[in-house]
């Protein structure tokens, strides 16, 4: 089934929009998914050692998730979001 | 971004190597946040922008491929995305990501590349080979002229290269980097790299083996030169008219290197002393191996990186380094706490040679006649971090 993911801004040229869908049944494969329809989109949010980068957030229902192997159930909303912070450089 | 497709070459006959064009000149800038394509007129005098490509985006080195002519590739990555690759052969009109940038293999404890900082093309025989050097270091090397990118294993899967090469906090702020990937034009497999920090490094193989090429290079005060960690090669060049001499830029001096010899010369001592032999671009004259560029920096007490005393000036030597002169008509006179990085002082191969220099405030500065004087070319860009030149 579909899960509906919202894009953060440095990431919608690879979509085209703020919010598209993917399937998965884990985190993992979820991003697979993605990166199958949007080529190079996961390597830069997650790094070659399969951890997601310091400065990047991904919430499922609103809730952080750090593992990858996370599941993920009809109807869950993903939201991947760039940490915010700003005015060093 | 569509996903970058790899192009067939047929085997192509080599060209002899000609004299510039007198037009067609072509400075790439990258900086902080994005990269800049100036296009020079055939005196050199008027430059034209065209840019920004990849506003935002860290660009850390932007380089034309001097064998065919089209091929640019970009490095880039933002304070929150991962490191990538981008290509173009339509000189950046349009760009295409590379499916597989460099990246470290998957392990327990693994390293990640942070970003890419340093690309060289490879021998004019080898068409589509590149190198790349990153931070955390490391050396990556493409066979498809910039699509994909592999791990030279060899290298980095070595315990004393590993050793050598250092974490995050063996390095700067910024991370240490591999950079200076020097190649042979009479052998492919004979190449040089250099680590800030981790000495110069050498093979004569084509990367089966390497070692450590640091004889007669300094370290800080109280540290083991014999420790090839605590070298910190700024940037190392090999002369264009003559592969058995490399130039060197330190954190501890500037230095010179004649093979086969192994021991590096300081001839940064021929300095002024109140000036000092500290800095980071290290520029080659393309026909005079006696001829060579330094923009001196401030390496006193927190390293403050900056033009002496405020009054930046270029430091020439037409005779191996054996002693400098002073080249700063047109540049400020006070006042100018300019940083210029490695990457970021480069020259053409006209005659005369045009030397060309980025600041980190954003300002480029070009001279039409080997450093005798200089003007500004373009001003009010971002930090920038490297300037290349190119013939289109």
């Amino acid at each position: 089934m579909p899960i509906k993911v919202l894009i953060a801004s440095p990431l919608r040229p690879y979509t085209g929009a703020d919010e598209v869908e993917a399937t998965g049944a884990t985190l993992g494969e979820l991003l697979a998914d993605l990166d199958t329809r949007y080529p190079g989109i996961r390597f830069r949010m997650i790094d070659e050692q399969e951890q997601i980068r310091k400065h990047m957030r991904i919430f499922i229902n609103s809730d952080p998730v750090k593992n990858l192997s996370h599941r993920i159930a009809p109807g869950d909303e993903v939201c991947i979001v760039q940490a915010l912070s700003g005015g060093s450089s | 971004m569509a996903k970058a497709r790899a192009k067939t070459r047929t085997s192509r006959t080599k060209k002899p190597a000609r004299p510039p064009r007198a037009d067609g000149n072509l400075l790439l800038v990258a900086t902080r946040k994005g990269a800049w394509l100036l296009r020079g007129d055939a005196a050199r005098k008027e430059w034209r922008s065209d840019g920004p490509h990849f506003l935002g985006q860290i660009i850390n080195h932007l380089m034309l491929d001097p064998r065919d002519g089209k091929t640019l590739l970009a490095t880039a990555s933002t304070g929150h995305l991962g490191p990538t690759i981008f290509r173009s052969t339509n000189m950046g009109k349009s760009w295409q990501e590379s499916p597989q940038p460099p990246a470290f293999k998957k392990e327990e404890g693994g390293r990640s590349v942070k970003r890419t900082f340093w690309l060289t093309p490879a021998h004019a025989n080898e068409p589509n080979v590149w190198y790349a050097g990153t931070s955390p270091q490391g050396l990556f090397r493409s066979e498809d002229g910039g699509v994909t990118w592999n791990e030279f294993s060899g290298l980095n899967d070595d315990s004393q290269y590993r050793a050598w090469m250092g974490t995050e906090q063996d390095g700067t702020p910024d991370g240490p980097m591999l950079h200076s990937i020097i190649i042979d034009p009479r052998d492919p497999k004979h190449l040089y790299f250099a680590m800030s920090g981790g000495g110069v490094h050498e093979t004569r193989d084509g990367g089966k083996h390497w070692k450590p090429l640091i004889e007669g290079m300094e370290v800080v005060e109280g540290f083991d030169a014999k420790n090839v960690s605590f070298h910190d090669p700024h940037c190392v060049r090999l002369c264009p008219s003559n592969p058995d001499r490399l130039y060197q830029q330190n954190h501890c001096g500037i230095y010179r290197l004649d093979r086969p010899g192994t021991k590096w010369k300081r001839i940064g001592k021929a300095m002024p002393a109140k000036i000092g032999d500290v800095g980071f671009g290290m520029v080659l004259h393309p026909r005079d191996d006696e001829t060579a560029w330094v923009l001196p920096m401030d390496g006193q007490t927190v390293w403050p990186r900056t033009a002496i005393n405020g009054e930046p000036a270029i430091y020439s030597t037409a005779n191996g380094g054996k002693s400098w002169k002073r080249l700063d008509t047109g540049l400020p006179k006070t006042q100018a706490w300019w940083t210029v990085k490695r990457q970021a002082f480069t020259a053409d191969r006209h005659t005369p040679v045009g030397l060309y220099f980025g600041t980190t405030s954003g300002e480029l500065w070009a001279s039409r006649s080997e450093g005798k004087t200089w003007n500004c070319i373009a001003r009010h860009l971002p930090e920038i971090y490297a300037v290349e030149t190119a013939q289109v």
